[in-house]
């Protein structure tokens, strides 16, 4: 599983766990504790499939799944950023802006060719990502604030580029928007794609233990000589990156950019995500394959009510139950207070 | 570095200042080029407007002042100011006193729910209002038919008076920010409450062990915003005389940017009330000399991330300066 955790004592291991060496004692199996906490999204998830399977006619079709897939898709490209990012316990508040801004210039530069367009795009996505990184990490502002300020300024600069809804008709963006690779649209291909490489990144390499041991306790990760400021840089990098990458699946999909309101509240729906995947805001442990299903879950989920004929009003009533039942099961129990 | 204790005492101090009051200098300063800029700036027509208009957020980051003090946050306050605004234009119909207890009623639960998973449930205050912000802006959805409807206040209804009068040629919302800023002030000076709240952001821990009633105050901090909040809808809805469902979307964050542009930090445990106010007021400015150059709209949200990000910048070398 692509859980990665530093070993805190309080999460790990409780008081009772004996000091004894040799063979360490098998841990007893605590079904509605532990075991939820790790698998509750995933059962939520089979739960859901298993209700639409008998509620919902047509579920099972290759153009339902489809769609759930390619919707799913630009939040779960951005919630993968989120996940490292809150993995450090910082949070990106700036991603809905920057999927605007990013999708606002590919109109802008398509001029130049798509390939162009889709750099340039890219390009601001890194750069954001740079300047937050840069203010979070070399100059010490928190990452709420620093990445709230780029919110608002962002969404500002995407609405001055791009004062009106631009249509998009380049072949080349219509056909990424479109196109299907064996099947699969190039959207979910992306959206594969980037989970690999996360959780490639996350599990099996060096960048990404350093990654989860600056989220588990800075100071420690400083004083054990890891290059702390590089590393909390690299995540908000990595996080404009991708929603710059969602940002630009979202316009050749959507063929037209809207830059007031492209990505509004896509913060929200990705730390959403993450947090019902699994990972406490906190920091010091991601779970990729958590925040796959959590994305899942959250889609499916409004796809559900409002395939039973629900208003937009009881979809979001009922998201904001199940969201604080989920964190409540996944971590409420920790601190009894 | 090499420097004599006694310059360091006085450049601490003056970093500790600027830290503090650095929004005021801004203000200030902003203040007094647009009044040399614009003639029509500094006329107590244009004033008025931006105390005015500046009441509503200045309501709903009182409250999020406190809750950031106990080194919580709420973003559930945009959609519960949106919420009572409404419920105030709806009930209006069945007489002022409908108009103000139905909305307090309602938003005071909201917060009290939020508070008691936050402070009772330990869940995260981020996550727990995320999900607030979701459930009142669904609750104003299904009150108003999704967002069809906007209720008028009645023509005559007293309910009018509450954000359209005037005192001594004052205007009543303003009155309302002076009162509610000036008790707040007092509760964190006054009573045992404001240092319980800024002890529980300090170190959470240690004011539990030093017997401080934690969850009782950090519960009290979340119906507080959330009354606010609701407050602030209350006086929007009879400023405009309806309930308007599309309002206070990212007023959370604005409420935030005032409060930290205020000097209050994000970790909670320090910071004023009235950097609140000033945040809010600096906030409003740009706004309104982005309107006085005739601008586009979206400068203003430029103008505002980039003022928010230097002066937080601005904080955190001020702070290291004040450390040495």
């Amino acid at each position: 599983m692509a859980e990665l955790s530093t070993p805190t004592p309080s999460a790990s291991a409780p008081a009772a766990a004996p000091a004894e060496p040799g063979p360490e004692p098998r841990p007893r199996r605590r079904l509605d504790g532990e075991w939820l906490r790790r698998y509750g999204v995933y059962v939520a998830l089979g739960l859901l499939v298993a209700i639409n399977l008998v509620i919902t006619p047509n579920f099972l079709t290759v153009s339902n799944l489809r769609l759930q897939l390619v919707q799913v898709s630009p939040v779960l490209i951005v919630a993968l950023g989120m996940a490292m990012v809150i993995g450090t316990g910082g949070i990106d508040l700036s991603v809905g802006a920057v999927i605007a801004l990013s999708a606002t210039l590919i109109p802008l530069y398509i001029g130049y060719g798509p390939l162009v367009a889709i750099l340039v795009a890219l390009a601001v996505g890194v750069a954001t990502g740079a300047l937050a990184g840069t203010v979070v990490a070399r100059v010490g502002v928190q990452p709420i604030v620093a990445t709230l300020a780029l919110l608002v300024g962002l969404r500002g600069v995407a609405n001055l580029a791009g004062d009106r809804i631009r249509p998009i008709r380049d072949p080349f963006l219509r056909g990424l928007g479109t196109g299907t690779l064996l099947g699969v649209p190039y959207v979910v291909v992306a959206a594969v794609v980037a989970t690999v490489v996360v959780w490639f990144v996350l599990g099996r390499t060096t960048t990404g233990r350093q990654l989860v041991a600056v989220g588990g306790n800075l100071r420690a990760a400083a004083l054990a000589g890891l290059p702390v400021k590089r590393v909390l840089t690299s995540v908000y990098v990595a996080s404009g990156l991708l929603a710059a990458v969602a940002g630009v699946l979202l316009a050749a999909r959507l063929q037209a950019v809207n830059s007031a309101s492209l990505g509004q509240l896509a913060e929200l729906s990705a730390i959403t995500a993450v947090v019902v995947g699994g990972t406490p805001l906190t920091g010091g442990q991601v779970r990729v394959l958590g925040t796959v299903a959590g994305a899942l879950l959250l889609q499916l989920l409004s796809s559900t009510l409002i395939a039973q004929g629900q208003s937009d009003a009881v979809t979001q009533l009922v998201q904001a139950v199940i969201v604080v039942a989920a964190v409540y099961v996944q971590f409420g129990s920790r601190r009894t207070r | 570095m090499a420097v004599t204790p006694r310059r360091v005492g006085t450049a601490a101090r003056a970093a500790r200042l600027a830290q503090r009051q650095g929004a005021l200098v801004v203000l200030v300063v902003l203040c007094l080029v647009a009044a040399g800029a614009f003639d029509t700036f500094a006329t107590s027509g244009n004033l008025t407007n931006i105390a005015v208009q500046a009441s509503f957020l200045a309501v709903i980051a009182l409250g999020m002042t406190f809750v950031i003090f106990t080194g919580g946050i709420d973003l559930s306050v945009g959609s519960v100011f949106a919420l009572g605004g409404v419920l105030a234009a709806y009930a209006s119909q069945y007489g002022t006193l409908a108009a103000l207890a139905l909305p307090l009623a309602v938003c005071g639960a909201i917060g009290l729910v939020q508070g008691l998973i936050i402070a009772r449930g330990g869940l995260e205050p981020f996550i727990v209002t995320l999900a607030g912000l979701l459930f009142a802006r669904g609750l104003l959805l299904l009150v108003t038919d999704s967002g069809r409807n906007t209720y008028d206040v009645p023509v005559g209804s007293a309910f009018r008076e509450i954000a359209q009068g005037s005192i001594l040629g004052v205007r009543h919302p303003i009155w309302i920010v002076v009162v509610l800023y000036a008790v707040g002030t007092l509760v964190l000076h006054r009573t045992s409450y404001g240092p319980t709240v800024l002890a529980i952001g300090g170190q959470r821990d240690a004011a539990e062990l030093m017997g401080l009633p934690v969850a009782r105050a950090r519960v009290l901090t979340y119906v507080a915003s959330a009354l606010l909040a609701g407050s602030a809808g209350v006086m929007i809805a009879s400023y405009t005389s309806s309930g308007v469902p599309i309002i206070g979307i990212g007023t959370e964050l604005q409420a935030i940017a005032a409060v930290v542009l205020g000097g209050t930090l994000l970790t909670g445990g320090a910071g004023t009330v009235l950097g609140t106010l000033v945040g809010v007021l600096l906030l409003q400015v740009i706004a309104n000399v982005i309107n006085q150059l005739s601008l586009a709209q979206a400068w203003q949200a430029v103008v505002q991330g980039t003022i928010l990000l230097g002066v937080v910048v601005a904080q955190r070398y001020l702070a290291r300066a004040e450390r040495r």
